[in-house]
């Protein structure tokens, strides 16, 4: 009887420790780059955070081209500048496009990187000349599989364009109260800046690379009902993607929201 | 003015030789550094790598074929492991990879009866385009024989394999496993039962604008999860810091840990760029603290004045005379003051020198007192070489050249001027605990390394060091 106490302390012992030496499962490697691996179109009215918390619902425009041959050019400055311009109506508004819909911006045209050229490093010439361009870009409901966004596989699975990119998203978040002192915070990679309800919340300048809650918010407040946030992440040479979630006072994850993009 | 221009540039030579390593160090993405047959190797992408005999003196030399980028290196059994991606980096194209290994007997190139290298065996790859660069090889021996290799880059995740240790080949039905996002130049350690996952985060090749830097998670398992002091888990990005750029040294990246011996621990990695060497990528070699359970950069000791205090009691090493009591004397603490307070001058050395003896004075251990007997100024020699990491120093009495010496039975004493003798030169060392272990080049009268070592509270010697023991350990504390 002793010794079914003791083993039976030992085992309960050995639960309280699991959690904290494997958190989660290995991940075994997959060489897959197709778009389901990471994200998938919207099928439900509705979304929740995952269990950190991660905002998976957003609606993606397709990348902008923005030609940047580095990311050291990403000052708090330069990335005002860019995200301030006009790229599409409705930019920052309460108003969400429509999934599928369609907007005309003029980009500065860079040819499609040749993967089966052996591996180049990016041109580090003089000042290469852009030819302006109109094209058709398209806004995408997904809703992500994992806890970051990957926009680089966003973009490599549905245009041409990989690198020197500007990427919006937007989503909404539906509270049933008002939520007082929370925090938007960013993981990005590299640059961007975020909105909630038209004010800009958070921004993360330089070359950054996406860590889980690298930049936050200050206290703001996610008023009950509708809350809509904005995000614009912009990258030269890399493999853009975003991880985005609310913590409370407390740091932890806010979880009793949903999400959608309408 | 020209005394003044000429005593600047003998400044800044002597803060660059205490700053970094000495004589041609240029490499980037260094490999661990490895000793083979006396000599320290680190070898470089592009091929080739660096020599040294003393492991602070660093000359081109290392010869590694197969060109490619960011190898690695570890010693297993009588053999050297060398591995490096055939592939060189870069995020415009595509990303096909390849990871090899290859052995040799040894690592110097003039033994030409050992020296060659086996072909390079493939241990993994990535496909074009798939979230992962097969470059920056990393490689681990754990305490348990296992062998491990990382390798991946910014584009996509970490990964790592576990090799056959007798034959550098991935195990038979093992497979690569993510273990980390958006770093570079990643390399496992283990240490007490941890396994330590290092990557390097920030922006490379942009010289002395590299913003490089290296940062650790940890796991029981060596597959992970990899996790940060604050519960981040490596593939969410998480990493806590373990060396970022210095005053005048930019862009740490591609760490390797060298172990002296307990207690003593470095790490190499390339400074992206050295303004004090033309904004070139450099070796660097720094002293491995552990705080708490976590890795960080340790330094290497700036030329200053210092106070020396034993970490047995705390006491400050001294010279043995007589001393002389502080102005200011006995004043009565009650009562209304008299007069409106004013500083007293504290002690000078010009006030005691001439109560000191001549020749040589023993030393020995008391209170701190800020009296000049107990003041000491350290200082590089760059003419004297070093040891992995470090330079030797003199140690002298503040405003003098009297200086700390090594003599015959293993006893340390003052002399009353540097002469640049072996016996005067010391090796100082921060220990992974932060303390310091202070070691004279040599001992007259034995082959034997030896250390300042605290016998009693007021009594330092020279004796063999011992981690566990803070009788030989020592703060350095400027002031």
């Amino acid at each position: 009887m002793k010794n079914t106490i003791k083993t039976f302390a030992v085992a309960i012992a050995l639960m309280l420790l699991l959690p904290a030496f494997s958190a989660r499962a290995q991940v075994y490697a997959d060489s897959s780059t197709d778009l389901d691996k990471y994200m998938v179109p919207v099928t439900t009215p509705t979304a929740v955070p995952d269990a950190q918390g991660f905002l998976g619902r957003w609606l993606l425009l397709e990348p902008i081209s923005k030609p940047n041959r580095s990311n050291t050019v990403f000052t708090d400055s330069y990335i005002r500048e860019v995200f301030g311009q006009q790229y599409f109506p409705g930019q920052l508004g309460n108003t969400l496009p429509k999934d599928g819909s369609k907007v005309k911006v003029t980009v500065e045209y860079q040819p499609p990187v040749n993967l089966t050229a052996g591996r180049p490093m990016m041109p580090m010439g003089g000042a290469p000349q852009y030819e302006k361009k109109d094209v058709q870009l398209k806004w995408h409901a997904m809703d992500s599989k994992r806890f970051n966004v990957k926009l680089f596989r966003f973009a490599t699975n549905l245009t041409e364009d990989r690198y020197g990119v500007i990427f919006w998203a937007v989503t909404v978040v539906e509270c049933d109260k008002d939520m007082p002192n929370v925090r938007l915070a960013v993981g990005s990679n590299s640059a961007s800046m975020w909105w909630v309800n038209g004010e800009e919340a958070v921004i993360l300048s330089g070359d950054r690379r996406m860590v889980m809650d690298d930049c936050t918010s200050q206290r703001l407040t996610l008023k009950k009902g509708r809350n809509v946030i904005w995000g614009a992440v912009i990258n030269g040479p890399g493999m853009s993607d975003f991880c985005a979630r609310f913590i409370d006072e407390e740091g932890n994850p806010v979880r009793n929201i949903t999400l959608s993009t309408k | 003015m020209k005394k003044n221009i000429l005593l600047a540039l003998a400044c800044a030579l002597l803060s660059l030789s205490a700053a970094a390593q000495v004589g041609n160090p240029y490499i980037h993405d260094p490999s661990t550094i490895v000793l083979c047959d006396g000599k320290y190797y680190t070898f470089g992408t592009g091929g080739g790598g660096l020599i040294s005999a003393d492991g602070w003196v660093w000359e081109s030399g290392a010869v590694r074929p197969g060109g490619g980028a960011a190898p690695d290196a570890i010693k297993i059994g009588d053999r050297y492991l060398v591995g490096y991606s055939t592939t060189g980096g870069g995020l415009g194209g595509g990303h096909a990879g390849r990871i090899v290994t290859m052995w040799n007997k040894t690592l110097d190139p003039t033994d030409s009866l050992n020296f060659a290298y086996t072909e390079p065996i493939e241990v993994a790859n990535s496909v074009i385009d798939e979230d992962c660069d097969a470059i920056d090889i990393g490689l681990l021996m754990d305490d348990n024989g296992r062998l491990f290799c990382t390798y991946g880059t910014y584009f996509g995740n970490i990964r790592m394999v576990e090799l056959d240790p007798k034959t550098g080949e991935r195990l038979a039905g093992n497979k690569p496993v993510d273990v980390a996002i958006d770093c570079e130049a990643s390399i496992m350690i283990y240490r007490d039962g941890w396994y330590y996952l290092l990557g390097t985060h920030g922006t490379c090749c942009d010289g002395v604008n590299s913003t490089y830097n290296i940062v650790a998670g940890r796991s029981r398992n060596p597959y992970g999860p990899f996790m940060d002091n604050v519960g981040r888990d490596m593939l969410q990005g998480g990493g806590k810091m373990v060396v970022a750029a210095d005053e005048r040294q930019f862009g740490a990246g591609h760490f390797g840990r060298y172990i002296v011996e307990p207690g003593v621990e470095k790490m190499s990695f390339h400074w992206e760029g050295d303004l004090d060497r033309s904004g070139r990528s450099v070796l660097a070699i720094r002293p491995i603290i552990w705080r708490e359970g976590w890795p960080e950069a340790g330094e290497i000791v700036k030329d200053g004045n210092y106070k020396i205090l034993s970490r047995r009691r705390g006491y400050a090493l001294e010279l043995t005379v007589d001393f002389v009591r502080a102005a200011g004397g006995m004043r009565g603490g009650f009562g209304a003051p008299q007069a409106p307070a004013a500083p007293i001058k504290g002690q000078s050395i010009v006030d005691v020198l001439k109560t000191w003896p001549d020749g040589v004075i023993p030393v020995r251990a008391n209170d701190y007192m800020a009296r000049p007997h107990q003041k000491w100024t350290i200082e590089a020699v760059p003419s004297a070489g070093g040891y992995l990491g470090g330079p030797y120093y003199k140690i002298v009495i503040e405003g003098t050249d009297r200086a700390l010496a090594a003599a015959e039975g293993g006893v340390v004493v003052t002399v009353p001027a540097f002469t640049g003798a072996d016996e005067q030169l010391w090796q100082i060392e921060q220990l992974t605990d932060g303390t310091y272990r202070i070691m004279p080049k040599v001992v007259p009268g034995t082959e034997e390394r030896l250390c300042l070592y605290s016998t009693g509270d007021s009594t330092p010697t020279l004796a063999k060091f011992d981690f566990n023991s803070d009788n030989a350990k020592w703060d350095l504390k400027m002031h």
